[in-house]
């Protein structure tokens, strides 16, 4: 039966074609396995073309200070120290040669006057550290890796969407998917498969990502028995789009305030100056005028010793502050507050943030060398995901590995803006080597338990209405279900009571996807995708509300109302999802300890803030 | 807002295709691809639309919207007049897939043929300096979002005027981008005029016309290549010049655009 199926055998099958996926897919060739990349879009469609403001390596081309140690601890900071340590360490270490690397491969970053790589401030970030190109530096990646992986031979299966991996009791062996285009069924045996399928956001309905983002690789991870932390911190970009209601939640990008951009409520008021925490304080600067003389050092690409404005503090404070506001009554006309980088020259404003000026122009009929946005918090970002060895981005299953976004463990309890990339760049690259190495120790010949594709293929079959469903579910209902349970009910301040309701109705919502039917053909029916891509969001919505309702305290992008300050006694603990007896667990582990040298590094350091 | 009308092909490559009519409510700011997912979400659930970031990156959502080849995430409802039909169909240079969805296939396989980027042997990383104002022309091509509008609304693939390879403005564009960057050794000219077909492209400006990204397609990066070649095949003093000179190479960086 099993021959029945196309059937395409790798030795290291890499799901996901973003960044991560790609530097993996490279490493994995490089080291001569045979590679197979599946992408759910076309090649050089994935979501890390919506990055914008760069990525963070300790370069130290315009603050020679910087240094990985610097790095490491911001990123640490940033995490509340619930970041996997050695993940921070490796990411500090390696995120220079990785930039350096694209550069080699054809990338064109922005340069410095002297002619190198240009580095660009962002929030929680000591030094100017980015990496960019204008703000379109995701593009510039994919497209870098693209050429590169297309260079180097790599097969590409693109528009195909992975709904099962196959496993033997003890180790991954393939996976099942079928071709968007056509709805036929594909079997890919391999010997290590690497998820890099990104994030969770289309969970909620505002949100930067797209609908690609519905927790794939964290579900397929979990249902085939690996193990997934962190799942309670969901970062909220605080500026996203609020208005025209069809772009509500399209991403601004950090760098507009890494610019200069000033945030304002209604009655003009700079607020972020109330929200600084008070053990960073002296970090920022003290006054209109000292903020303003960074910002005027930064155009003119000189250094100066003002210290930073208030708008770069870290992602989850930024987020809370606007949110506060709106709720309190000081937004902006249409729920959001002002972001404004008009009294900067124009032609400046067009030639460092020009997609952000083409979108507000196009989209919103906003000139923002005129005048100030409106902003508002957008889901950005699944801190949480797939529990990863360091080293090798190997999961807890045998043949399973994972990198970029749907891993987790690198970011703790909230991400600092321009991480992300390095970390596509710098665990793509390990993870891609873990892979190839573990293929290479698998010797026996690819197989794939025949009854485990039939099954996978039944599930397919089983969507399309024949009649005979009664109480068949809409599977767009559903979605919006999910998405109002989520946004309403675990969104970015949180209580015991509203995730205790959560939790009951995604467990009535992953009862009625059961039923979900769809009719029409099988080639490119997005309703009948939507399907198996609900039941990952379902998926991962629970693990989100479980390990948020077991986390009673606030810190980074979890905030509980029912418990405003961080606890100690969370300090140093990660929940852990796992399945087991057909049921999702919770379990409360302890968070792999700091090496003398590291714990150094952040000693002046608390865990609060 | 009153309702939009939107008039939308449906279609299969064994089927005759058609129109179909909805009414979808608007919303202010509403684009057509929100109308689109409006379809899919209440009228008819299979409606077949590619798309991914739904913010003018990635370049996914093509189709033509009223005869133009248009992204469908930035043309906004309130472009038309009220009432106006508003009429949707594929990119008619690709073969159907389904609905508003074709193959775009073909674009990998040409960008495979692309020699790639080659930087040299004998300069080390640690000494590239580059200038900004050196490398705007090659991020301009860089900013390319591969829609491939440029490629359906050229006449030359669209109506299928040759029979002979034309790589078309997206891959005209990324050769450009290669040949200019600062430090790349590579030599693109044959495969640009053999492979690349660059002689069928007869400067339209068409391509330029609709790139969302406001390439300036033609002037900047198809006219420059097309230079190159001419001088390398078409110019006898050139040709004469190189031989004395011993070199093949015609001299490489950005200051020929």
């Amino acid at each position: 039966m099993n021959d029945a199926f196309e059937r395409h055998p790798h030795d290291v099958l890499v799901i996901g074609a973003g960044g991560a996926g790609l530097r993996a897919a490279i490493e994995a060739a490089d080291r001569g396995a045979s590679v197979g990349l599946v992408c759910k879009s076309l090649l050089g469609k994935a979501h890390t073309v919506m990055a914008e403001g760069g990525v963070a390596a300790a370069l130290g081309h315009v603050a020679p200070d910087d240094s990985w140690q610097v790095h490491f601890r911001d990123t640490m900071v940033g995490g509340k120290l619930l970041n996997n340590p050695r993940m921070a360490e490796l990411h500090a270490k390696e995120a220079p040669d990785r930039v350096r690397e694209l550069e080699a491969w054809g990338a064109v970053f922005d340069r410095t006057r002297d002619g190198r790589i240009l580095q660009r401030p962002f929030g929680g970030h000591t030094h100017p550290r980015l990496a960019h190109v204008g703000d379109r530096t995701g593009l510039e990646m994919i497209r870098t890796l693209q050429d590169r992986a297309v260079a180097a031979g790599i097969a590409v299966y693109m528009e195909c969407t992975v709904t099962h991996l196959l496993t033997r009791p003890d180790r991954v062996k393939g996976a099942f998917g079928y071709w968007r285009t056509s709805g036929r069924p594909v079997v890919f045996p391999a010997k290590a498969i690497v998820l890099a399928t990104g994030g969770i956001g289309r969970a909620y309905k505002v949100t930067s990502n797209s609908w690609e983002y519905s927790g794939d690789g964290q579900a397929l991870a979990y249902l085939a028995g690996a193990e997934l932390i962190d799942m309670e911190f969901v970062q909220f970009h605080p500026t996203g789009m609020v208005w025209p209601p069809g772009v509500r939640g399209l991403l601004v990008t950090e760098a507009v305030r890494g610019e200069g951009g000033i945030l304002r409520n209604k009655d003009g008021e700079r607020f972020m100056w109330r929200y600084l925490p008070e053990d960073r304080r002296n970090e920022y600067a003290a006054t209109d005028d000292e903020a303003s003389r960074w910002v005027d050092a930064q155009s003119a690409g000189g250094t100066t010793d003002a210290r930073r404005p208030p708008e770069l503090s870290t992602r989850d404070n930024v987020s809370r502050a606007i949110y506060t506001e709106v709720r309190e009554g000081r937004g902006s006309p249409h729920g959001g507050v002002f972001l404004d980088i008009s009294y900067l020259p124009a032609d400046h404003v067009r030639r460092k943030l020009p997609s952000m000026y083409e979108q507000f122009k196009e989209l919103a009929d906003v000139d923002i060398t005129a005048g100030p946005m409106e902003v508002g918090p957008t889901t950005h970002y699944m801190m949480g995901g797939i529990r990863v060895d360091a080293e090798t981005g190997a999961t807890t299953r045998p043949g399973l590995f994972a990198a970029g976004e749907v891993a987790a463990g690198m970011h703790g309890a909230n991400r600092l803006g321009g991480n992300s990339l390095s970390d596509l760049l710098v665990f793509g690259q390990r993870t891609g080597a873990g892979a190839a190495d573990y293929a290479a120790t698998q010797t026996d010949t690819p197989y794939v338990d025949p009854k485990g594709v039939q099954d996978a293929a039944a599930e397919l079959d089983a969507a399309f209405d024949d009649g005979a469903a009664p109480g068949a579910e809409n599977p767009y209902r559903l979605h919006e279900e999910l998405q109002a349970t989520m946004g309403s009910l675990v969104g970015i301040f949180r209580t015991e009571a509203d995730l205790d309701e959560a939790i009951d109705k995604l467990g009535e919502l992953r009862r009625r996807a059961a039923s979900a039917r769809v009719g029409g053909g099988r080639a490119y029916n997005p309703a009948w995708g939507l399907v198996f891509e609900l039941r990952n969001m379902i998926v991962v919505s629970e693990a989100i509300a479980r390990s948020a309702r077991e986390r009673r305290e606030s810190r980074g992008a979890h905030s509980r109302i029912d418990f405003p300050d961080p606890d100690t006694a969370w300090s140093s603990k990660n929940n852990v999802i796992r399945y087991a007896d057909d049921a999702m667990q919770v379990e409360t582990t302890a968070l792999p300890g700091l090496t003398k040298d590291l714990r150094q590094l952040i000693s002046t350091e608390t865990s609060h803030g | 807002m009153a309702d939009a009308h939107l008039s939308v092909f449906r279609g299969t490559p064994t089927t005759e295709g058609s129109f179909v009519e909805f009414d979808v409510p608007a919303e202010e700011g509403m684009v057509v691809l929100d109308a689109l997912h409006w379809i899919q979400a209440n009228e008819a659930p299979d409606l077949a639309v590619r798309w991914n970031c739904k913010a003018a990156k990635c370049g996914s959502c093509s189709a033509e919207v009223n005869g133009r080849p248009s992204l469908t995430c930035k043309t906004r409802l309130s472009d038309f007049e009220e009432g106006e039909t508003i009429t949707v169909e594929p990119m008619r240079a690709f073969p159907l897939i389904r609905d508003l969805v074709t193959d775009v296939s073909w674009n990998y396989e040409v960008n495979r043929s692309i020699p790639p980027f080659q930087p040299p042997a004998n300069q080390p990383q640690e000494t590239w300096r580059w200038q900004q104002e050196d490398i705007e022309r090659v991020q301009e091509f860089r900013k390319c979002i591969e829609c491939f509008l440029c490629q359906d609304v050229c006449h030359v693939l669209r109506n299928h005027e040759t029979e002979q390879p034309f790589m078309g403005p997206r891959f005209l564009v990324r050769s450009a981008g290669l040949e200019m960057h600062p430090i790349d050794t590579a030599d693109r000219t044959q495969h640009l005029k053999d492979e690349g077909g660059i002689g069928y492209c007869n400067i339209t400006k068409c391509c330029t016309e609709v790139c969302p990204e406001h390439i300036k397609i033609t002037d900047n990066a198809i006219i420059p290549l097309k230079e190159r070649v001419a001088d390398r095949y078409y110019d006898p003093i050139q040709i004469a010049w190189r031989k004395l000179r011993g070199r093949d190479k015609p001299a490489g960086g950005g200051d020929q655009a």
